[in-house]
């Protein structure tokens, strides 16, 4: 009892979580920092008044249920992986991807849905400029991810990821999940600000 | 030095696997992804751009000393920038101005410190091979070497460089007609900072995630040095505010270039209306200085670890209050980012929260008290070797006092009417945060010279460089002061068109001079390094008697820092004269049960710990994840 009462005591080895994933969280941090600036300076903006109201594209409800799923797929993927099963891991995978590329061109054509409605990126009242910039730099982010999760796929398809190397896979879906998860804070933000 | 031990371990490894760490000249000397060799390419950048910087300096001082005279023979330099009647361009002067700000504040004060000793001291002090990411390292290099090239460049454009100052305030910085450095100038600019955040993020991210991961075995939190912990609230804070500033600029280019009205209301310009309607100028503001505050931090902090373990290490004493030089630097760290609008006190903000701002910024006297007076306490009865390193760091504890009671006046609203955008200001902050943080980076450099290139610098040349240095960094911004409250505003191309100022024509006179000199004096310690790389005098393994464990390294550590085994740690970095002990230090990587002698009960506890804790290593199964980590890496390799 008091042998393993030490144990505990004295773990001399310190905490040890793979750096790469530890790396990959304050890199995420880092975006949320940068979103938290521009959401702040939406507030803090629209605080000041002179602030025009439009409709947001019926598109963004779509490319959200889309975003939802596509992490569905991702995390049956990494599921599948866990218990080795590489067709569903592979189909897991290949569904997020063909949804991620689906939601970037959503995100396209709700701006040319903007545009229709006359809200342009350029010339106008800062609230219009406003939109094109959070979605567009979240959809950047988008393209990061969907390269990251194309690397992952290569690997699948090359058999590479499996129960005993999740590491890669592990990482592509916590960035998946995080970016997903932006857009519907994003979302949720510009509904909230738009009643 | 240290390379050409790596060139020797290259001959003797034939594997192919190693051959990306011991490779040919580019991989080992240029784009290297050895942390000690990323350290140096920093460290010389830095001074290379504080060579520059200090020139611009001098420069627009000799404008301010002696505004009459002509400096007709600075033509061959500055070329059309002199004006037909021999003197400095006023819009050349204001890019001066700027340029000098921005080289500081980022790339020397935050590359040139952070990045050459956050890189060469974290894992040479917490026992680590290497930062976690070596490549990324590299990158954040090559990524920082680019952001510089283009802010060089821009000094040479016709237009000249980007001139609104180093905060870019909108409309003067989002107008191409304001000014003509806000021309291509701002453009490069706004390109160099881009590329300079991501550096800065990259190294940030690898800095936190090395301290935090890959500490040797024993080097618990509670046992890091002082300099770790800075380096790693430093890096902290630069993964929290920078990202701001990269949005804010994001905002600034769309202003510039696409036409978005961000920052940009109802502007005349020669009598023309301008489209833009309904942005905020102030908005750019808050933004700016959510980072810009946080950035003076993320300047100082790296200076004062560098300080605390300098002068424990030179008074032969334990640092005093270890865990509250802690305590306060995370205080430091936490409200750096709630008084941002200290910077804004005049911008017609609500004067209620004006109030709010201030209380916060005086709270932050009280961390920066517990610190000044914790390097007092241990250099109170210490057994002081006065080393270049040790004068520069309590240098660095003078200007921080005189600095920072200053902090006191421009922190308080109300005084502020008075002394924004004065003078004063730049006094304050030239003592407490640039002057300061330079003597914390020059005792960085005299300290772990040694231990960098494998020897010594010249003390005497040393000495000369500090007491120029000192000397001449008081004579220069302590006059400043009463010119400032005298209301001589910051930025003014000239002064002698306004009767009231005429008074200080002969102090300005001085501080031209002091600063002239001090910028010589720094020449010495340019002449000291270069020679010293090659010529100076062999250090060593530990020249200092120091108790860290980049001391336990061989004199010129190759890639991976120790050749066998990393040591382990058992005790504190600090254990200097302690009582019964043999020699006047314990290093870290002794345990307790050699040193019988000196341990207090508490320790003798502790050797118990210490011979069963190498089997409990083994037993408990902490081999698993490591091997687990090494497949990984290894699979990924393929």
């Amino acid at each position: 009892m008091s042998v393993s009462m030490k144990i505990v005591e004295k773990p001399e080895r310190p905490l040890a979580m793979n750096p790469k994933k530890f790396a990959l969280w304050l890199f995420m941090i880092s975006i949320v920092m940068m979103f938290a600036a521009l959401t702040s300076a939406y507030i803090v903006r629209k605080g000041d008044g002179n602030w025009r109201m439009f409709e947001l594209p019926v598109l963004f409800w779509y490319s959200t249920a889309v975003v939802i799923l596509s992490s569905v797929g991702m995390q049956i993927g990494v599921m599948a992986a866990r218990k080795d099963q590489m067709a569903k891991l592979k189909w897991g995978l290949l569904s997020t991807f063909i949804l991620g590329v689906l939601f970037l061109s959503g995100q396209f054509y709700s701006w040319k849905e903007l545009i229709v409605g006359n809200v342009y990126f350029t010339g106008g009242n800062p609230s219009e400029s406003f939109i094109y910039v959070l979605t567009g730099v979240h959809w950047l982010h988008l393209v990061s991810g969907l390269i990251f999760l194309g690397i992952v796929l290569f690997d699948v398809l090359k058999l590479k990821v499996h129960s005993r190397n999740m590491n890669r896979i592990e990482m592509c879906a916590t960035y998946w999940h995080f970016l997903g998860g932006l857009w519907v804070y994003l979302f949720a933000f510009l509904l909230y600000n738009h009643q | 030095m240290a390379t050409a031990e790596l060139k020797i371990a290259s001959d003797t490894h034939h594997d192919e696997h190693d051959h990306e760490h011991h490779g040919n000249f580019w991989t080992n000397y240029v784009f290297s992804q050895d942390h000690k060799v990323i350290a140096k390419q920093f460290l010389i950048t830095g001074i290379f751009w504080a060579l520059i910087g200090g020139a611009m300096s001098v420069i627009f001082r000799l404008q301010l000393g002696f505004p009459n005279a002509t400096v007709e023979w600075l033509k061959p330099l500055l070329g059309d920038w002199i004006t037909a009647d021999g003197k400095i361009d006023p819009e050349f002067y204001l890019a001066l101005v700027t340029m000098h700000g921005t080289i500081m504040v980022f790339f020397v004060l935050t590359a040139g410190l952070s990045g050459t000793f956050s890189n060469y001291l974290i894992p040479l002090q917490i026992g680590a091979r290497d930062m976690a990411s070596g490549f990324m390292n590299m990158l954040s290099y090559w990524f920082f070497f680019v952001s510089s090239v283009i802010m060089f460049s821009s000094i040479f454009i016709e237009t000249g460089p980007a001139s609104g100052s180093w905060v870019i305030y909108p409309p003067l910085s989002a107008l191409p007609q304001a000014m003509s450095g806000s021309g291509l100038g701002m453009t490069l600019w706004l390109a160099s900072m881009a590329l300079f955040i991501v550096s800065t993020l990259l190294g940030g991210i690898n800095y936190i995630t090395t301290v935090i991961n890959m500490r040797t075995n024993g080097m618990s939190f509670s046992r890091l040095p002082l300099t770790i912990w800075a380096f790693f609230l430093t890096a902290t804070i630069g993964l929290l505010s920078f990202p701001v500033l990269l949005s804010a600029a994001l905002l600034l280019i769309f202003d510039r270039h696409f036409g978005t009205s961000f920052y940009l209301s109802e502007i005349y310009i020669n009598g023309e209306a301008l489209p833009n309607q309904g942005g905020s100028p102030i908005l750019f503001q808050h933004l700016f200085w959510f980072l810009g505050h946080p950035e003076v931090y993320i300047v100082l902090l790296p200076a004062l670890g560098i300080t605390s373990e300098v002068i424990s290490t030179n008074s032969r004493k334990p640092i005093f209050g270890y865990k509250a030089m802690i305590g306060s630097m995370i205080g430091i760290s936490v409200l750096s980012f709630v008084v941002w609008a200290h910077h804004m006190f005049v911008t017609g903000m609500n004067p209620f929260l004006g109030s709010v701002f201030t209380l916060l910024t005086l709270v932050i006297a009280i961390p920066s008290a517990v610190k000044v007076f914790n390097y007092m306490t241990t250099l109170w009865g210490g057994n002081i070797k006065f080393t270049t390193g040790m004068l520069f760091s309590i240098g660095l504890v003078s200007f921080f006092i005189s600095g920072g009671l200053t902090g006191l006046f421009v922190g308080n609203s109300a005084v502020d009417i008075q002394l924004h955008d004065t003078y004063f200001v730049v006094a304050h902050f030239h003592l407490v945060m640039g002057s300061a943080t330079f003597f914390g980076l020059l005792a960085g450099v005299y300290h772990w010279f040694p231990k960098m290139f494998g020897r010594m610098m010249n003390e005497k040349l040393g000495y000369i460089h500090f007491w120029l240095s000192f000397a001449g960094v008081y004579l220069v911004f302590f006059p400043l002061h009463y010119i400032g409250i005298a209301g001589f505003p910051r930025r003014y191309y000239s002064f002698t068109n306004f009767n009231a100022f005429n008074d200080f024509t002969d102090l300005n006179m001085l501080v031209s001079i002091a600063a002239i000199i001090t910028f010589g004096a720094q020449l010495i310690f340019v002449f000291n390094f270069f020679y010293s790389i090659f010529r100076g005098r062999l250090a060593s393994l530990n020249p200092w008697g120091s108790n860290t464990l980049e001391w336990t390294t061989p004199r010129f550590p190759g890639h991976g820092n120790w050749p066998g085994e990393i040591p382990t740690v058992y005790r504190w970095p600090y254990d200097y004269s302690k009582p019964g002990a043999k020699e006047d230090f314990i290093m870290q990587n002794v345990p307790y049960s050699e040193t019988p002698e000196s341990n207090t009960p508490e320790e003798n506890e502790l050797i118990k710990l210490e011979l069963s804790n190498d089997d409990l290593i083994i037993q408990a199964g902490e081999e698993t994840p490591k091997k687990q980590n090494d497949q990984d890496n290894t699979q990924e390799h393929n």
